[in-house]
């Protein structure tokens, strides 16, 4: 066995179901490491859901996840959070705190709230790493939905673990900040090995960034494989049932699908 | 550096600024006292620390402690508007008095206290339960079901004490007053140290719980547990200070927002400030309300009733703005 392969997160035959609808029919797979994997598909498809069982923020009504071969529910929250995290979209709290209070809770895991020098130097890192330094000490509800995001982000990475999930962590943000995000995971991929598991809707950017897909429809996965296999028009068209278009250039794809 | 030494000084001009009330509280009273007399009039020093100085602690006791209690209810409700005045907790403590009066009428002074506490938890576990139910998040929505909450169990309350025929007591208890804090009557409102000092200890916890369920989850920390925790510690500071002074209204809603807009919400950093302020406030007020209509008193929950309900008002005002 790998080396790698110790650190893993797969799950077997999930299901979860709201009352009387199935939001997921028995799903199984792998998360592979050390790339960044893009949970797609159609509203209502199963994504979040997914992702938060994956994380523990919910509890499946059927089947398992494995972290590391061993069961996820058997783990302590505490010792889980130093190497599991999970950003969820739903932060729309007004507390008044500032970026570098917001990163250093990043850090509470390990230090229960009394920093040491290593936890402080994590924390510059995390901020220096997301380019948030010079905003450090501005109130997170005084920031631009972009930089906001950004400083959440920054607060995972401070975090420091291996796997970081994040449920839409480009929604409401604008073009410029959405790259910027893209670029934050691409490069915590690259230069730090850590495994990024993410849910996005918008297909170019899954095209661009991601290693691997998972794509998920009417609570099924229908397609789990590299991203190249993935971004095709059939496969696409199949997926979201409307028509793509795809414009390959200097080896990148890109999906048009807006007016065809 | 100098941000450091700035904080230093504004700290120490703090501990001045409330040594200094609460000498003017000490040697403010019917009775005209002295220092010197202290050591000289045996009389006069009996009254001092029979009266004066517990007077003088309760109110630093109580103002600490339910402004640090509305701050942390109101990360745990992740509402600006909740404090133990809009969430039925003064009510359920007072029915917990009641009730303690009506099943043993013997019952000790540590008797009421537990039915006090007992009360105002299920009352605020109750709340936090209808808070998170409601999906509806509008910031005033909340403390107005809280307001409800409160008259409905006060309803209660009062229907009860009429039955008894204690409908006056019951009235008393509303408004909250400090003149009748005398030694050996007011000593359960120590247990709002304790209180305190677990709020500070979980200070980082309330912050991350206010940021949301998963958002402490993802941190390692189980949400119902702190929430359990810092509703407990809120019911005891509750109770503690309804059974020795009466209510306190405002004091819990109006600080934390204070404070929050000088120092932010990091409760950590906040709760002492949060605390400092709460106690002078108080002090302030109980001052104000045995000076206006010398030699008589005005029951502080009505010096306080007017000054908060107007920040009260000022805050909404802000809010829509």
């Amino acid at each position: 066995m790998d080396v790698t392969e110790k650190n893993s997160l797969r799950f077997e035959q999930i299901a979860k179901r709201y009352g009387k609808k199935e939001v997921l029919k028995s799903l199984s797979g792998k998360i592979p490491m050390k790339q960044i994997t893009s949970l797609i598909g159609p509203n209502g498809a199963g994504k979040s859901t997914l992702l938060s069982i994956l994380s523990r923020l919910l509890e499946q009504d059927g089947g398992s996840v494995y972290f590391n071969d061993k069961l996820l529910s058997t783990y302590k929250g505490e010792e889980l959070a130093t190497k599991l995290s999970i950003l969820k979209q739903s932060n729309h709290l007004d507390l008044k705190l500032t970026v570098k209070e917001l990163v250093s809770f990043g850090r509470f895991p390990y230090c229960k709230g009394r920093l040491t020098d290593k936890d402080r130097q994590k924390v510059q890192e995390a901020l220096l790493f997301s380019d948030l330094e010079s905003l450090q000490d501005a109130y997170i509800d005084e920031l631009s939905g972009g930089q906001r995001q950004r400083a959440f982000i920054a607060m995972i990475i401070a975090q420091d673990t291996d796997f970081i999930l994040l449920d839409e962590p480009l929604n409401n943000l604008d073009m410029k900040h959405g790259v910027y995000v893209m670029k934050t995971l691409r490069r915590l991929v690259d230069e730090l090995g850590k495994t990024v598991v993410i849910v996005i809707h918008e297909i170019n950017f899954a095209a661009q960034y991601s290693d691997h897909i998972i794509a998920l429809k009417d609570g099924d996965i229908r397609y789990d494989a590299p991203t190249d296999a993935v971004i095709q028009a059939d496969v696409l068209e199949d997926i979201f049932g409307i028509s793509f278009d795809i414009i390959e250039k200097n080896n990148k794809k890109i999906c048009n699908y807006f007016n065809l | 550096m100098e941000r450091e030494r700035n904080r230093i000084g504004i700290q120490l001009l703090s501990v001045c600024c409330i040594l200094l009330l609460a000498w003017i509280s000490l040697f403010t009273g019917v009775k005209d006292i002295s220092f010197t007399e202290l050591f000289t009039d045996g009389e006069k020093l009996l009254f001092f620390t029979l009266s004066r100085i517990p007077r003088t602690l309760a109110l630093l006791l109580v103002g600490a402690g339910m402004s640090v209690s509305g701050f942390v209810m109101q990360q745990l409700s992740q509402n600006r508007f909740v404090s133990p005045t809009t969430s039925g907790a003064l009510e359920a403590a007072k029915m917990g008095i009641l009730a303690a009066l009506i099943f043993m009428p013997q019952a000790s002074l540590v008797m009421r206290m537990i039915f006090a506490l007992f009360f105002t938890f299920i009352s605020s576990l109750l709340f936090i339960g209808f808070v998170n139910q409601i999906r509806l998040k509008n910031t005033v929505f909340i403390p107005l079901i809280g307001l409800m909450f409160g008259s409905i169990l006060s309803a209660v309350s009062t229907f009860f004490a009429y039955k008894q025929g204690i409908v006056q007591n019951t009235q008393e208890w509303l408004l909250g007053d400090f003149s009748s804090v005398m030694q050996g009557q007011y000593e359960a409102v120590y247990l709002i140290l304790p209180a305190v000092i677990l709020i500070y200890l979980y200070a980082e916890r309330f912050t991350i719980a206010g940021m949301g369920e998963s958002f402490a989850k993802n941190l390692g920390l189980s949400y119902n547990i702190i929430v359990q925790v810092g509703l407990f510690a809120v019911s005891l500071v509750v109770s503690a200070s309804v059974i020795t002074v009466g209510a306190i209204p405002f004091l819990g809603l109006i600080v934390p927002n204070l404070v929050s807009i000088f120092v932010g919400d990091n409760l950590r950093k906040a709760l002492p400030w949060t605390a400092f302020t709460g106690a002078s406030l108080l002090l302030i007020c109980d001052v104000i309300g045995r000076l206006l209509v010398f030699p008589y008193e005005i029951p502080i929950g009505m010096t306080l009733g007017i000054i908060g309900s107007a920040v009260f008002l000022l805050l909404i005002l802000k809010k829509r703005a």
